[in-house]
């Protein structure tokens, strides 16, 4: 239970449901052959840690940033930059790494103290700003990277899919660099997450809570607030920039779209939202559940659409129309949120009930 | 510290461990809420701020315990000048407080309530790497303070889901965990059914006997003044009028006026 914090799912089907999920993305590589399973798993690993970052933020401490997708860019960017003008070794990846994440960290303790002292709308709206200026700097330092075009880069030797360490013929299966860079993001997202599982659950964590609950109160026990609120800051963004590290390093890129973007925040947000605020078992969730019917919802509806127009059903097959996916995302989105207004976990764990 | 006579402890006590605001006033706009109280509390003594309703008794507590700044005076602990200081770091001086309206952390166990309040008095503030339970001594010291309150059986519950009088139990209890040297009490009676209000009233007595803690009371009930009370003083528009033992206050003319509202000669209800 150590290994949990002493926070355990507190629920039969979601500890089931856990189980299921982390199983699933340790045996993706055996499972389930082909590049795309491996990216989908890849994604979720990388997002359940980014999400879970964001958790402590919004779940515990209930403040609002639209900053975790810059954090979360740097970490890209900064490995991405150090591989492609160091070349694809290992300096360049510690390189990549003991830049990006001080820098995350100090800019959100920048940010942190400067604006976590007021209300909290304003600690939004600073971050919104920061996050913009952020962007445009990003696509016009094109010199160093890459612009809109963002950095495509090559990985150190160990990682690349050519290094083959058990060839197909001998087993029946291959394990590759790719195999290896898959458990590496998962091994490191999982020790994120259970740092953050931590933390929440600290007595740090507890008078994050607090906080949450009624920051005046908080004060009057004696918190200065503005440092809990700061810390925490400061460990989302620095796990944030770590996803980004990883999502640089699978990807072999890093660019606006796929590590800057406010969408991707938006992404983050529902994620959490899907999951459970508050929970971090909600982060690898909503992760989950979001990042596959991403995915995989729009071949599911070509399957079912298609099937339905076999059967002859009227109405039925142009609804299912895989071109239509978005609007069924959204609508399971929304009724998710309407259904389960506290998340998956929330749910499925019932009431709060006695620690 | 020397054993004191309850009845004149400021001879005794050495004037290092006052309270006191000089010349405290905070303004509104043009509203004077607080106006130029100078007051002493000393160790030992029991003082009941009493005073209509708007006559400035929280607005006073909250200035003194730093949820407001003053527009002019000074607040002075332990002879040191504790004006410039947020509230977090006056609690953390040692003053503590139980607020009127009730002010907890809602969604959290009543257990948590109490142990946020334990673990701040032993200035477990940045601590993160460790779960909170293997700290056995805060969950020890949270349980015995809800003992005190009568709340053990309710621990698990949500603050949200407790009676008005359970809330206002866990709110002294907060206070309790702080180990203050300063304990302001903001009605803590309000709204209790008639049951309930012993339970807060013996912990106040029991406060009483150490002798070394000063405890101010804001109070509308005048027998629960009346009985726990060393001395009163009457905020009436924001300032101090009437400063005594509780006989003697009660008795004058100005409170049977200013507070009672009746004026002088009539007989009180």
């Amino acid at each position: 239970m150590m290994i949990l914090s002493g926070d355990p799912p507190r629920s039969r089907a979601l500890t089931l449901l856990l189980i299921v999920i982390v199983a699933a993305l340790l045996a993706t590589p055996w499972l389930f052959p082909g590049a795309k399973a491996l990216n989908v798993a890849a994604k979720i690993c990388i997002f359940a840690a980014l999400v879970a970052s964001y958790d402590l933020l919004l779940g515990y401490t209930g403040s609002v940033s639209f900053a975790h997708t810059m954090f979360y860019g740097i970490g890209s960017y900064a490995v991405a930059i150090a591989l492609y003008s160091m070349g694809p070794n290992w300096a360049a990846v510690a390189t990549g790494i003991v830049v990006g994440l001080p820098l995350a960290m100090l800019l959100a303790l920048a940010i942190g103290l400067f604006s976590l002292r007021v209300e909290a709308i304003f600690f939004a709206m600073i971050t919104l700003a920061v996050a913009s200026a952020f962007m445009v700097l990003a696509s016009q330092l094109s010199w160093l990277t890459g612009g809109e075009d963002g950095r495509s880069f090559q990985l150190p030797e160990l990682l690349r899919p050519g290094t083959v360490f058990i060839s197909k013929k001998a087993f029946g299966f291959e394990v590759n660099g790719r195999t290896l860079t898959y458990y590496l993001v998962f091994a490191a997202s999982a020790a994120m997450i259970l740092l953050l599982l931590r933390v929440v659950n600290s007595p740090f964590g507890r008078v994050l809570q607090a906080i949450r609950e009624n920051r005046f109160r908080a004060e009057a026990l004696g918190y200065r607030t503005v440092f809990h609120l700061t810390y925490a800051n400061c460990i989302a963004a620095t796990v944030a920039a770590s996803a980004g590290v990883l999502n640089a390093l699978w990807l072999r890129y890093a660019g606006p779209d796929t590590s800057l973007s406010f969408s991707i925040m938006l992404d983050i947000l529902l994620m959490v939202v899907i999951g459970g605020m508050g929970t971090t078992y909600g982060a690898i969730v909503g992760a989950a559940i979001f990042i596959l019917a991403q995915n995989y919802l729009q071949a599911l509806m070509g399957t079912a659409s298609r099937a339905a127009a076999d059967a002859g059903l009227p109405l039925v097959p142009g609804l299912l129309h895989p071109d239509r996916w978005l609007l069924w995302l959204g609508l399971l989105f929304i009724a998710s949120v309407y259904f389960f207004p506290t998340g998956v976990v929330g749910r499925l764990r019932g009431k709060p009930s006695a620690k | 510290m020397t054993p004191l006579e309850t009845a004149k402890p400021q001879h005794v006590q050495p004037m290092s461990i006052t309270l006191e605001t000089q010349d405290l006033t905070i303004r509104f706009g043009g509203h004077v809420a607080v106006n130029r109280v100078s007051c002493t509390f000393r160790p030992g003594e029991l003082t009941a701020i009493v005073g209509p309703n708007g006559a400035g008794k929280t607005t006073y507590f909250n200035l003194i315990s730093g949820q407001l700044r003053p527009s002019d005076g000074r607040i002075l602990f332990e002879g040191k000048d504790i004006t410039p200081l947020t509230a977090p770091l006056r609690t953390r001086a040692g003053l503590g407080r139980a607020f009127q309206l009730t002010n907890l952390f809602p969604n959290l166990s009543v257990e948590e309530n109490v142990r946020l309040a334990v673990q701040a008095a032993h200035h477990v503030h940045y601590d993160m790497l460790r779960p909170w339970m293997i700290r056995r001594d805060l969950i020890e010291r949270a349980g015995a303070l809800l003992d005190k309150v009568a709340l053990r059986g309710r621990r698990t519950a949500a603050a949200s889901a407790l009676s008005h009088g359970d809330q206002r139990k866990l709110e002294v209890a907060l206070m309790m965990a702080l180990e203050p040297k300063v304990f302001m009490f903001d009605e803590p009676t309000a709204g209790m059914s008639i049951d309930e209000v012993p339970v807060v009233l013996n912990l106040i007595e029991q406060l009483k006997q150490d002798k070394s803690k000063i405890i101010l009371l804001v109070e509308h009930k005048m027998d629960v003044v009346r009985s726990l009370a060393d001395r009163i003083i009457v905020l009436h528009n924001g300032q101090l009028v009437a400063d005594g033992k509780p006989a003697d206050v009660i008795a004058s003319p100005i409170v049977q006026e200013a507070y009672l509202g009746v004026a002088p000669g009539r007989s009180a209800a």
